[in-house]
């Protein structure tokens, strides 16, 4: 962002990749598969890099709001600084805190996620989805409760999916009665408290159900749990779970 | 002495009303000792929101069983009391079915009364026996031990009766309509009750008459005291339903309020040319704690929000945490809100108007921190309430009290949030190693 800022220009979009997206292996890939999406479609996209700093949403949703509005104010500035207006992002966490909760400190942007960004892509003809390797795959969509609950966006990633020629199938519960998968409300980063079993145990069940092919995900978190759920059974030979972005990188063979 | 049915009548419906009132004023004296908060914005969406939703029942129908022989209750309840105030005027001027003037429009009316009162008692018992034959999973739950349970079955007996009661003065009217005895005039159509009245053939006229008074008497007084006894149950549903689903947020459900005492100090931190000290002259400003620890510390709509839930358990059949063993039980935490709350109640009236601490509060004397840590923040129980209280917002101000008052976050998110203030980032990651990605 800081070069183009020089050079004076100004993005398409600012894409915010988010300290999942940023630090953990296995979310980096769907960073990289994001961004091979955006060059291979042209899109004129900068990133903060280091200037990036988590926007605070486990620390809120921890009860630290000291903490979240410190984070949110001093990306603010930054983002403000360099005259940001859209934002794009591949977590539900960034993207719903962005969206709702900076507005009122002082961070006014239009906030999209990866899968509505991808969507409006596709209808402007500069995206094209192929089956390819997806032909036929059953795929079932986990909800982000992020995406879906807290912002009703629940047909961009379908749409996307049906794309692919897939069968896209939808688990017992989906959409606005979505299961979570145990990893919001900042459970990412504790250990469960004492039950008969963990959430994410309970939502793999929910998506092998389907007996898909791949389980979709929208967000990094869910991603990780959904992996590990998928572990436990072990059906990691036969199940994959993949983030949208990779889906559609992978079917372009990108 | 003519008149004596009718002064008694005022009494009994004045005392009932009256008490009734009374309760109301406590009510709303508790919900107020919530903290302030603006609810009042986009009146059009929050009107919608109550004719959809509380009136229309929108969100009811989500588990279609429940939600469709609820709205025969509704209705039924709703439509059956247009019939109450025939009833008051009769009771206080001594007439007798005093709408029939309207001949065919009340026949309809009273016939289709019964056809609700009917279908009301079929749904009635439906309920029952959900709770008490198949015990279906939210109402078998712990969390409805005790008082709770037997509150529900006192409601659902009360409607039986209360609608039993109806169908029973209808039958005995209609039989001394058929009779011809002076004073009932022949009005209504009786589709249900005409199969009831021949249980009184063979009655002298005089005995009937006393039966079809007793019904009356009965089926008005017995509505009194439901009337009363919503206050004490988790009745109050059928009122505050509306309020509620008025005054509920209308932002997105991912957002969670900022709160504006933190944005002061924060801004006061970051900008250089603050001057502390000018900064503490408004300090009474800022509020005695951060978060909640007791219910006066949450905002009036949350304590609304308790009197108003009904204790239907769908937020926590629909919670990923109780769904997997854990402890947390939204329907609990509403529970716990309004328990407190009524303990509250009583200390003020105990002490003349004026709280007297009690070395008690809603935090660990009703909600243990266990319950709040186990919370996704998913808002499925938000998503699922029929009139849209939201559990998650009251679970958030707590862990907020925990964390800024207490310091008592679990360990392993005290180490996340150490990690975002030295890094930027949840895990230990150089801040510098952000962009790596890129090349890697």
């Amino acid at each position: 962002m800081a070069e183009m800022m020089a050079q004076g220009q100004q993005p398409e979009v600012v894409f915010w990749v988010g300290c999942a997206g940023s630090f953990d292996d296995r979310a980096k890939r769907i960073t990289k598969a994001f961004v091979k999406i955006l060059n291979n479609a042209n899109v004129s996209f900068a990133v903060l890099g280091t200037e990036e700093s988590c926007t605070g949403d486990p620390a809120k949703r921890a009860g630290n709001e000291f903490l979240f509005q410190m984070q949110a104010m001093m990306n603010i500035q930054v983002l403000n600084a360099y005259e940001a207006k859209k934002i794009v992002t591949a977590c539900p966490h960034c993207f719903n805190t962005l969206k709702n909760e900076y507005p009122e400190l002082g961070g006014q942007y239009e906030v999209i996620h990866h899968t509505q960004f991808l969507k409006s892509l596709l209808d402007e003809g500069r995206l094209k989805i192929e089956g390819g390797t997806y032909k036929g795959k059953r795929i079932t969509f986990h909800d982000p409760c992020y995406l879906g609950r807290a912002n009703n966006v629940y047909e961009a990633p379908r749409t996307l999916i049906e794309k692919l020629d897939a069968e896209l199938v939808e688990m017992k519960r989906s959409r606005a009665n979505g299961l979570c998968c145990g990893a919001g409300g900042a459970q990412m980063f504790k250990e469960p408290e004492q039950g008969n079993k963990d959430v994410n145990i309970e939502r793999t069940e929910d998506a092998l159900e389907t007996k898909p092919e791949v389980i979709a995900a929208g967000c990094p978190f869910c991603n990780t749990m959904m992996t590990d759920g998928v572990k436990h059974f072990e059906k990691e030979s036969e199940v994959k779970v993949l983030d949208i972005a990779e889906l559609i990188a992978n079917a372009q063979d990108l | 002495m003519a008149y004596l049915d009718n002064i008694f009548f005022a009494v009994v419906l004045a005392l009932g009303v009256g008490y009734f009132a009374l309760n109301v004023k406590k009510l709303m004296r508790n919900i107020k000792l919530g903290q302030a908060v603006n609810r009042t914005d986009n009146p059009k969406a929050r009107w919608n929101n109550m004719l959809m939703i509380a009136l229309g029942q929108s969100k009811m129908v989500k588990r279609p069983v429940s939600g469709i022989m609820h709205i025969l209750v509704y209705v039924g309840f709703v439509i059956i009391n247009i019939e109450m105030l025939e009833i008051v005027i009769d009771g206080l001027f001594g007439t007798h079915r005093v709408f029939a003037f309207m001949g065919g429009f009340y026949s309809f009316l009273i016939g289709s009364f019964e056809v609700l009162a009917v279908l009301v008692l079929v749904a009635v018992v439906v309920f029952w026996a959900r709770r008490n034959v198949l015990k279906l999973g939210r109402f078998a739950s712990t969390d409805l031990n005790g008082k709770p349970r037997s509150d529900a079955n006192i409601i659902l007996y009360f409607e039986i009766v209360l609608m039993s009661l109806f169908l029973l003065m209808n039958a005995s009217d209609f039989w001394l309509q058929q009779a011809g005895v002076s004073h009932y005039v022949s009005a209504g159509s009786f589709p249900v009750s005409h199969f009831i009245s021949p249980i009184f053939d063979g009655l002298n006229e005089g005995t009937v008459v006393l039966l079809e008074r007793t019904f009356w008497w009965m089926h008005i007084v017995g509505i009194l005291i439901f009337l009363n006894y919503l206050y004490y149950s988790k009745h109050l549903h059928i009122l505050l339903a509306f309020p509620n689903t008025y005054y509920a947020d209308l932002n997105a459900k991912g957002k969670i309020d900022n709160l504006e005492s933190v944005t002061r100090e924060v801004q006061l931190m970051m900008d250089p040319n603050a001057d502390p000290f000018a900064a503490q002259a408004s300090t009474d400003a800022v509020p005695a704690k951060f978060g909640a620890s007791d219910v006066m510390d949450l905002n009036w709509v949350q304590l609304l929000n308790a009197y108003t839930c009904t204790e239907c358990g769908r937020c926590t059949s629909s919670c990923p945490a109780n769904q997997t063993g854990k402890k947390l039980s939204p329907r609990k935490i509403m529970m716990d809100t309004r328990d407190r709350l009524e303990e509250v109640s009583r200390n003020i009236d105990a002490n003349k108007g004026v709280f007297i601490p009690d070395n008690k509060s809603l935090l660990n004397d009703y909600i243990t921190t266990e319950e709040l840590w186990a919370c996704t923040s998913c808002n499925a129980c938000v998503e699922e309430c029929p009139v849209n209280i939201s559990p998650l917002s009251i679970i958030m101000d707590m862990r907020r009290y925990l964390v800024m008052e207490q310091s008592a976050a679990p360990q392993s998110l005290n180490a996340m949030m150490t990690n975002i203030e030295n890094n930027g980032a949840p895990w230990q990651y150089n801040q510098m190693d952000r962009l790596n990605w890129k090349s890697e």
